[in-house]
């Protein structure tokens, strides 16, 4: 089959490749019929993420067809399903208390050593995100094996087009997450860091679960406006004092929950970030956070700071007096995307979440190495890029901006 | 002068503060040095009564009973008696410890081993069970004659309500050439502190979830098959 293959940084190619067989008995195999490249793939293309080997396949936002299943599969040939990027085993203590992505079977146990090294705990599996995860093959490809098939795959009703339903295998259940963990009230003013999809999606999560005003932070204009057009007000950093803007908005009490969905790789002229690239540049850092400082320093005593922004190493600086001067709570992590997916499929059958009007591009899997250079070099423009293995090589399809209608 | 300028004429008093801190260094550094020495020389076989409710492989040097004793804990969401009985019929270890090739029961309370060893070779002995307490305990010991003398038990103890049962696999081994078999033997990723991490996480999975995970998929890498796990 032809999939997209990861060999360096910044280098990224279309291979043929074997197929994808059945290993154990819950296994399934579906046809790739639409995957997205997400923000955090960046981090594996800019070489970011430890443990990638030249050769992995990409890919952990994945939806397809069952083609083929194991003797304990639950899927049937021919279901369309939305795959969580979260492999989680369902019977583990942690799969239990709901925290798939937490799961303590889904890494093997020889990629385990690894993350248990660097975080005390393995992490749980994913797909297509280096071999810390566990080193699973990505669906930026044809076909793609899923473990543990029985626990994950959301199956698809008729009458929804894949557009509608993808973003539940990652950023629409991550930007829900992250606002379920700012643990919304009514009346609450939100602050959003990143109009990226799972900033926009955590917009429109905060709206849902109760927000009075959300405002949202970055400095590329067209994400901005997709922003506005979900109903938050913005704040283009480059124009203003990002906490001297957020004091006046709020008269002087400052957001009751930040939401931070920007991560290790934060864009930003201030001084720290300045210092965090130049720490980054000779090794001597891996994360660069200026967006979780500003997040910290920016929320209200006794608020929530929500962190689906992705971090691997350790942080300089941390502000931990006005954290805990303030009486902050945190909350954040790998997205328990199994945990939400019912709940979000019906609100998109309801109407209540609009899912795809920030999709910008679709593209033929042939051209995603292309796509993967505008995905990073214009990120303006480039909003959100599905790949489609069904497409010719040269089928780009350059998405009409829908205008959104909240709900 | 330089860290403790006070003030010209504090300068008889000055000097003999200097003296004094050299001095404590002087002492400071003599005693860390003895420390370490000791430390390194010291090795396991610690004699120092810990309070720590800790099992005894958790303990630091000076602290812990031998050196070679290793052991690992996994917490499984199944009920005591089912692992036991796993367990005790040794023919199923072969299915998830990565070194061992095969076991066959002789009698009641021996066992062959085959396990594999560093550098493609086989190694056999005669295990002998020391301890069986259904639900609870197995031990073993390996008979005189085994080319590398091993004792170990498993532990099978109640998790709190609901949380399933905490295994604790302890083994205490001679390595083959002492320290030096053992450090060879790590880097080979045989040794086993690394295997019997990697073999009770691969009993947790196939106890929990009825398989051993694996993440075998295709590649870009033309060397490797879609079907096995290469790291």
């Amino acid at each position: 089959m032809r999939a997209l293959t990861w060999h360096g940084r910044h280098d990224v190619r279309v291979d043929t490749v074997p197929d994808p067989e059945i290993v154990n008995p819950r296994d399934a195999i579906i046809k790739v019929t639409s995957t997205a490249i997400c923000g955090s793939d960046l981090h594996l293309y800019d070489g970011y993420i430890p443990t990638m080997r030249a050769g992995d396949i990409l890919g952990h936002e994945n939806m397809g067809e069952v083609v083929e299943v194991g003797s304990k599969s639950t899927l049937k040939v021919g279901q369309r399903v939305v795959i969580p990027f979260t492999i989680s085993c369902g019977s583990c203590f942690h799969c239990s208390k709901q925290q798939y992505s937490a799961c303590d079977n889904s890494n093997p146990a020889t990629t385990s050593d690894m993350s248990e090294t660097l975080y005390g705990y393995p992490m749980g599996g994913a797909f297509g995100y280096a071999h810390l995860t566990g080193g699973y093959a990505g669906g930026q490809a044809e076909y793609l094996r899923v473990p543990y098939s029985d626990v994950g795959p959301v199956v698809i009703p008729d009458g929804l087009e894949d557009d509608q339903v993808l973003f539940l295998s990652d950023i629409l259940p991550t930007g829900w997450m992250g606002a379920v963990n700012a643990e919304i009230e009514q009346g609450d003013t939100v602050a959003v860091w990143g109009c990226g999809p799972v900033g926009l999606f955590a917009i429109q999560s905060a709206f849902q679960l109760g927000a009075h005003r959300v405002i949202a932070i970055d400095h590329y204009p067209r994400r901005l406006q997709l922003a506005k057009q979900m109903g938050a007000e913005i704040l283009d950093f480059r124009e203003v004092d990002v906490r001297d803007a957020l004091f006046e908005m709020t008269g002087g009490i400052g957001p009751d929950a930040c939401i931070e969905c920007v991560g290790m790789e934060t864009h930003g002229l201030g001084i720290d970030n300045l210092a965090d690239h130049a720490k980054v540049w000779l090794k001597l850092g891996t994360d660069r956070p200026a967006a979780f400082r500003q997040a910290i320093l920016s929320c209200r005593k006794g608020g929530r700071v929500s962190v689906p922004g992705v971090y691997g190493g350790m942080m300089d600086k941390f502000p931990i007096g006005a954290f805990m001067e303030k009486g902050l709570t945190m909350k954040t992590g790998q997205t328990h995307v199994q945990k939400y997916t019912r709940q979000l499929l019906e609100m998109i059958q309801e109407g209540k979440l609009d899912t795809t009007w920030f999709i910008s591009h679709h593209a033929s899997l042939e051209d995603g190495p292309d796509m993967y250079r505008h995905w990073h070099d214009e990120q303006d423009s480039y909003t959100k890029i599905v790949l489609k293995p069904g497409l010719a090589k040269g089928e780009v399809k350059a998405k009409q901006e829908k205008q959104h209608e909240p709900a | 002068m330089a860290p403790f300028m006070l003030n010209d004429e504090d300068d008889e008093r000055n000097g003999s503060v200097e003296r004094a801190l050299i001095g404590a260094a002087a002492v400071a550094a003599t005693a860390g040095l003895a420390y370490l020495v000791a430390r390194t020389l010291g090795g396991g076989g610690g004699d120092k009564a810990p309070i720590s409710d800790a099992p005894p492989s958790a303990l630091r040097r000076g602290y812990k009973p031998s050196d070679a004793l290793v052991s690992r804990t996994v917490t499984i969401a199944r009920p005591a008696r089912e692992l036991y009985d796993f367990w005790r019929r040794f023919e199923n270890l072969a299915g998830f410890m990565d070194n061992v090739k095969s076991v066959e029961t002789l009698d009641d309370k021996r066992s062959r081993w085959t396990i594999a060893a560093p550098g493609g070779t086989e190694i056999q002995f005669v295990s002998r069970i020391t301890e069986d307490q259904p639900g609870r305990v197995i031990a073993w010991e390996s008979e005189e004659d085994a080319p590398v003398r091993n004792s170990g038990r498993v532990e099978f103890l109640d998790a709190a309500p609901g949380r399933g049962t905490m295994v604790r696999a302890t083994v205490d081994y001679d390595p083959p050439f002492g320290t030096l078999g053992r450090g060879v033997a790590k880097l080979l990723q045989r040794e086993p502190n690394v295997q019997a991490r990697r073999d009770l996480r691969r009993f947790k999975q196939l106890m929990e979830t009825g398989e051993i995970t694996s993440s075998a998929s295709p590649s870009g890498r033309r060397s490797e098959e879609p079907t096995r796990q290469y790291l």
